[in-house]
């Protein structure tokens, strides 16, 4: 029996809430291509930050590159300030194996030094394979290892979580 | 089949754009302008090659095609070697292999090849190991696919799309890879107008096959053109008495801005280097603000990044 997730507008409402006290006018937003930066939109939106929203595409530094080649669809990373010295919120939309944030921060470290960095996600679904764990989580479900939780967008707009 | 290809369809060697389906085409300029990025930021490297060894095997010389593949493998993080081995046109291809096999002992990932002799970079590929990639960087007359996709890449980044494009090819497009490689590439990727400029002892015979429209005169051929590019002249054509004099050649087929004028005003003008100005370019129009001719050279090191790194890929998941 699979636990049921709640709505995605909620969760993204709760990690709104949770990041809002922790901002500074240095602070900049990094979304994690794809579902990541969906969230990362909603984040920047709602809470208003004037640093334009930054984007990550991780395909150059997957650790499972040589076992599975290219990412068909790269999208271009786009980090439109400097993040030298400045407190930073990497975003993604599910935290599983930790991998992809793994590779999120070393692609950040080739743009500069932040001052810091905290990960904020949508879901924790457990099942870490790095010390890795979230400094915001709209929720914490833990999911068999077999299933899948994944977010999509409906042509509205409106975000879905799907537990499969 | 296709022998660039894996039996799924994918890119295993690089020879010839001749074949290739257009979406592998737009995957490669897609990667490479995701790639674009990396040679602006703090670090100019990203860690997917890691740990791999390419080798620049050139047995003809060539300063900047072989510096921008090194700097796009070194951009990957991969091991480079570079090997500049003279031959003499009697080398025989037992001599070629067993470099290409010396090399492979030593676990080589991948060999950028130029030769002088058109299929070399084809015998070196059916005869490495499977794990191996081959990337033809030139050979004889043939073909030069990364030249010939870099052009692409330039080309879409200012006209923004192909299909309602006409596209001049100018100059001794009898001798030139670099020609073959672009027209084969502009009509896979939809061009509907490519026209070849040049006197009849430069152009190849039977090249309207191809589908392109012959020129022989600039007046006629860069009318309404949206992109130039013009080919080098190799100056031991001359000397081949195709032609009777670079003056002679500058005047009825060198770009000037009064020929430019013919085009397009929002033409660009292309050219694969290294220049003869003066021969087949005025310096004012190679200088020019149409000139999109350094931007070429950037754009190549991005485009033969995403090429090695589709290129490059474990064993089946």
């Amino acid at each position: 029996m699979l636990a049921s997730l709640p709505d995605a507008d909620t969760l993204i409402t709760r990690l709104a809430d949770a990041i809002a006290p922790t901002l500074t006018p240095e602070t900049v937003i990094v979304g994690i291509h794809t579902g990541g930066v969906w969230v990362a939109e909603r984040l920047h939106a709602q809470l208003d930050i004037a640093t334009p929203l930054g984007v990550l595409d991780i395909s150059f530094y997957r650790d499972d590159f040589s076992r599975i080649g290219l990412h068909p669809q790269v999208k271009p990373s786009n980090l439109p300030f400097s993040l030298e010295d400045r407190p930073l919120i990497l975003v993604d939309d599910v935290l599983f194996t930790g991998r992809t944030v793994r590779a999120a921060m070393n692609e950040l470290f080739d743009y500069g030094r932040p001052a810091s960095i905290r990960l904020a996600v949508l879901v924790d679904r457990g099942g870490h394979e790095l010390p890795i764990r979230p400094d915001f989580a709209g929720a914490v479900v833990d999911v068999p290892p077999q299933n899948n939780v994944t977010l999509s967008r409906e042509s509205d707009g409106r975000l879905k979580l799907t537990l499969a | 089949m296709n022998p660039q290809l894996t039996s799924d369809g994918r890119l295993r060697h690089l020879l010839t754009l001749e074949g290739l389906p257009r979406a592998m085409l737009t995957q490669i300029l897609d990667t490479a302008e995701s790639f674009m990025d990396v040679g602006e930021r703090e670090v100019k490297k990203v860690p997917l090659l890691r740990g791999k060894s390419i080798f620049n095997l050139f047995f003809e010389p060539s300063t900047r095609t072989r510096t921008t593949f090194e700097i796009a493998a070194k951009r990957l993080s991969a091991d480079v070697v570079n090997l500049n081995i003279a031959t003499s046109s009697q080398t025989k291809g037992e001599a070629i292999l067993d470099t290409v096999d010396n090399l492979a002992a030593m676990h080589a990932d991948m060999f950028i090849v130029r030769h002088s002799q058109s299929g070399a970079a084809h015998f070196i590929a059916r005869h490495v190991a499977p794990h191996i990639s081959v990337i033809n960087a030139g050979d004889g007359r043939h073909a030069h696919p990364t030249q010939g996709l870099l052009d692409m890449f330039t080309i879409r980044r200012y006209k923004g799309a192909f299909h309602n494009l006409t596209v001049a090819i100018v100059g001794d497009v009898l001798h030139s890879r670099v020609a073959r490689s672009q027209i084969h590439a502009l009509t896979i990727l939809g061009v509907p107008e490519v026209r070849v400029i040049g006197p009849k002892t430069l152009l190849p015979v039977g090249v309207e096959q191809m589908g392109v429209k012959v020129f022989n005169t600039m007046e006629d051929g860069l009318a309404g053109c949206d992109v130039v590019i013009m080919l080098r002249l190799q100056n031991e054509r001359m000397k081949g008495a195709r032609l009777p004099s670079a003056q002679e050649y500058f005047k009825f087929y060198g770009l000037t801005q009064e020929k430019l004028a013919l085009a397009r005003p929002d033409a660009i003008v292309m050219h694969p280097g290294p220049m003869n100005r003066g021969v087949e370019i005025d310096s004012e129009v190679a200088d020019g603000p149409q000139s999109v001719i350094l931007p070429q050279v950037t754009y190549g090191i991005a485009v033969r990044m995403a090429v090695m790194a589709l290129l490059t890929r474990g064993e089946p998941a």
